[in-house]
């Protein structure tokens, strides 16, 4: 294949303590795709997450984000790989003392040298790619759920990172608006051609966003199917992989 | 230009008919939108462009950040009554423009705060707010009573567990750094007053100063203000967690009374605890001043504790006891209070913690102040 991987996991494990949370993960993210990471609940999705993101160091493996190591990173080393993503979280957790352009105008400020007209400007722009015109003067506890999110997308995408994470996007939020977000994802990844990891258990959302997938397993305790979400649907002969597609107990 | 970094994606051309024609190409994204616009600003700051025409036949990729570079040249070309034309966008380019609204970004956008009000809407709406929080300080007191009276009559109400793990960490976990606190005010109250007091051979009275200041007085208000600062900033930062995580809200529907699951064994822990740490706080003061005594002053231990006997009666014993009581219903009080009067995030639970400790030590002054008024007329 012709494309360029821009994560590359290798024999991944994570363990708490004792207990095996997965192993013998390896999968790659292409530059430019929407990659799911999906599965039940307790199968370790976040975790796997949190050690692409640099959250957590996992007992064993490699992985490669765009061709630097996350895991035997420095500090150095990991501020720079920390600039080229951008993560979404479950909760948008953005800082509640500070309103929505100054959430946005933080990493702008800190990582480049631009002049506060233009910060301004940006984060405006910023706010107008997720919907959010008008709100930048808003305190976050002063947004709705889905607003919360598009504002926490702003933050992540502030300095326009190779690759965003989200954290259960959907999660929380009403059909329509969690379709909303899918479009907006959608709209994003074509436009400025950004790589999305997304962790989800939301099926519509996986339909409609995935290039790609990869499936956990609590009880297999490592990955049981990676491919096309359709694809999978209709043609995996893996029974947990049959029922979680078909929603059936 | 720095030469450790690769060379700008523009070339100008001048002196065209049009006026002054950039032709950019490659990536115009986050990576080089800050040094062109920096480029192009000092360029043209000493050559003014007249009408600016932006080729981008050749431009590969165009993010947000490269469209700033186009929003302050637009800038700059209407500045000096020029005019601006974007040629040969290629489709990703005029998508990309219209996402971000490229022709409407043209006023100066400013997030700056809104206007403070004036002096005497700010006036009115602190006196407002004060006022309010009166009335819930107060309706506050009588929750708690009401409370209290609903444990008093059904006792296995009372969250014993609960009751019994806050007086470890109000009481026992407090012990140390109170039974030290306590020990060095004993030590250098009895050196200060030693200097004075050695001038009369009035050594002995060292002992009565130590025993009775510290049983009556400094006892009680040390310990309570190591309690607020402790435990009373616990309760609140614990509070407050639980209301912005919606807990409180939680305990509230599954028909809890917020103020006796969280409150009355917070309360009950301190008004046994304050007492009982006050005791040993008199006790460590005592054999501070003791240890001053022998070893500086010549004194017999026996000499000392005798002296100390003498002076104190056992009412000055309970009067600090009763005192540290009430000290640590208002730690409760205001603690519980601060925390319930969260609202919004992280910084308002700082807010209440810190006005938690500071209300705490303010009434336990004002209350200790209204202790000695009290003795004074009666006793």
């Amino acid at each position: 294949m012709g494309r360029k991987a821009i994560i590359e996991v290798k024999d991944l494990e994570v363990r708490y303590g004792d207990a095996v949370i997965f192993r013998d993960v390896n999968f790659k993210v292409y530059e430019g795709e929407i990659f799911v990471v999906l599965g039940g609940s307790g199968c370790g999705k976040s975790t796997l997450l949190k050690s692409l993101i640099g959250l957590l160091s996992p007992h064993a493996g490699r992985i490669l984000v765009d061709g630097d190591e996350v895991i035997a990173e420095d500090e150095d080393g990991l501020k720079k790989i920390l600039t080229k993503i951008g993560v979404l979280y479950q909760s948008a957790a953005l800082f509640g003392s500070m309103t929505v352009a100054q959430n946005v105008a933080l990493p702008i400020e800190e990582y480049t040298s631009l002049k506060k007209d233009a910060v301004d400007m940006l984060v405006k722009m910023k706010l107008g790619l997720v919907n959010l015109d008008g709100y930048g003067n808003h305190l976050p506890s002063e947004l709705s759920g889905g607003m919360k999110k598009r504002a926490g997308l702003a933050r992540a995408m502030a300095l326009n990172p190779k690759i965003l994470f989200f954290d259960e996007p959907s999660a929380g939020l009403d059909p329509i608006t969690s379709a909303e977000l899918d479009n907006l994802l959608l709209h994003l990844n074509r436009t400025l051609g950004t790589t999305m990891v997304i962790v989800t258990h939301e099926l519509d959302s996986i339909f409609t966003v995935a290039s790609r997938i990869i499936m956990l397993d609590k009880k297999a305790k490592g990955m049981i199917a990676e491919g096309n979400p359709r694809y999978l649907r209709d043609n995996s002969q893996n029974a947990f992989v049959k029922q979680f597609f078909n929603r059936r107990a | 230009m720095n030469t450790a970094n690769p060379p700008l994606p523009y070339e100008i051309s001048e002196n065209t008919e049009d006026g002054t024609t950039i032709r950019f190409h490659g990536r115009m994204d986050s990576s080089n939108a800050g040094s062109l616009m920096e480029d192009l600003s000092r360029y043209f700051s000493q050559n003014p462009p007249g009408n600016l025409t932006v080729d981008m036949e050749n431009v590969t990729y165009l993010d947000d950040f490269g469209a700033l570079v186009l929003v302050e040249l637009r800038k700059i070309a209407v500045k000096g009554n020029g005019d601006f034309n974007l040629r040969h966008p290629g489709e990703k380019i005029r998508e990309m423009l219209m996402f971000l609204r490229f022709d409407s970004l043209f006023k100066k956008v400013s997030f700056e705060k809104k206007r403070r009000q004036g002096v005497f809407v700010r006036l009115g709406e602190k006196t407002y707010d004060i006022l309010n929080d009166i009335k819930y300080a107060v309706s506050f007191i009588g929750a708690i009573t009401l409370s209290l009276g609903q444990h008093l009559v059904h006792p296995k109400l009372l969250r014993r567990e609960d009751t019994l793990d806050y007086m470890q960490k109000t009481g026992v976990d407090g012990l140390p750094i109170v039974a030290l606190i306590s020990f060095l005010m004993g030590l250098i109250m009895a050196f200060m007053s030693s200097v004075q007091l050695e001038q009369f051979g009035a050594n002995i009275y060292v002992a009565s100063l130590v025993g009775l200041s510290m049983t009556r007085e400094l006892g009680p208000i040390m310990t309570a203000i190591i309690v607020a600062g402790r435990s009373g900033s616990a309760f609140a930062a614990e509070i407050g967690t639980m209301k912005i995580s919606e807990e409180v809200d939680a305990l509230f529907t599954m028909g809890f009374d917020p103020v006796g699951f969280l409150v009355i064994p917070k309360l009950i822990a301190a008004i046994v605890m304050v007492p009982i740490l006050t005791l040993f706080s008199d006790i460590f003061a005592i054999a501070g001043g003791l240890l001053v005594g022998v070893f500086m002053l010549d004194l017999t231990a026996g000499a000392y504790v005798a002296q100390t006997v003498n002076t104190l009666t056992l009412f000055d014993v309970f009067w600090g006891v009763l005192k540290s009581g009430i000290f640590g219903l208002v730690i409760t009080w205001v603690g519980c209070l601060r925390g319930f009067q969260v609202s919004g995030g992280a910084a308002s639970v700082g807010q209440a913690t810190t006005s938690a400790v500071v209300s705490s030590i303010f009434l336990i002054i004002l209350f200790d102040s209204i202790f000695s008024v009290i003795l004074r007329y009666t006793g």
